[in-house]
């Protein structure tokens, strides 16, 4: 069973990304979405938590989120895809069950 | 109202994903009619509030941080943005807009309204506070 878990907090303001990649299971994915595209920014303090769970789990982050506040793609994670609206759908569609982590 | 108190408005979320921010700033303006001695400050998630290149069409959200702008014209010219907080999240004053304000004894001369502090320094500014609204 492969779960979409979605996060809509910063990393540096809850621990919502932190406990979700820790309950997300090889092969899961993990979209950042609302507040919670701060977390796929670089240069953080709380980057690392992204980058080293790469090998079991892919990170996506919501564009248009990523637009409202400002953050150019270019200072994205590497390795976190950047998907739009329909793109967010499509992961959804994809997975057997998601879980939003608030 | 014939005694001025020391207002400090704390911003210490981001935008967008909830309200405060939008709130606190429509407090602060609404607030610049009594005419009191306003400061803001920007801490923790906060700063993220005055980051530069906020494009919002995509979201269905009104882009508010134009509105930032227009502090100084009511004479609200103390913005605090705390450096740590900005440190953590990988961020310089140049991500920043740039705020400023007329300085009336100063032959109008325009000067930059944000002043980036130490935590040390917020925690002072704070002290000194009559009266501290947290968003």
């Amino acid at each position: 069973m492969s779960q979409l878990h979605t996060v809509n907090k910063s990393p540096l303001d809850r621990n919502t990304l932190e406990s979700a990649i820790k309950h997300a299971t090889k092969g899961n994915s993990v979209l950042m979405i609302e507040d919670g595209v701060y977390g796929a920014m670089q240069g953080t303090q709380k980057s690392g938590m992204v980058s080293d769970a790469m090998n079991d789990i892919s990170f996506y982050v919501l564009g248009p989120d990523l637009k409202a506040r400002g953050i150019n793609e270019g200072r994205v994670i590497d390795g976190v895809k950047i998907v739009d609206y329909s793109g967010f759908v499509a992961l959804v569609a994809e997975h057997d069950a998601t879980q939003s982590w608030l | 109202m014939s005694e001025t108190k020391k207002f400090l408005y704390v911003n210490r979320k981001a935008p967008y994903g909830t309200i405060y921010a939008l709130e606190s700033l429509e407090v602060v303006l609404i607030g610049a009619a009594f005419e009191q001695d306003v400061a803001l400050a920007f801490l923790d998630d906060g700063v993220y509030q005055l980051t530069k290149g906020q494009t919002t069409d995509e979201v269905g959200m009104k882009n508010f941080s134009p509105t930032y702008r227009a502090l100084g014209d009511y004479d609200v010219n103390k913005i605090y943005v705390e450096q740590e907080s900005l440190d953590a999240r990988g961020l310089t004053l140049d991500d920043l807009q740039a705020l400023t304000y007329e300085d009336e004894d100063d032959d109008w001369a325009e000067k930059d309204s944000i002043k980036v502090v130490s935590a040390a320094e917020m925690a002072e500014i704070m002290e000194q506070s009559d009266v501290v609204l947290s968003f």
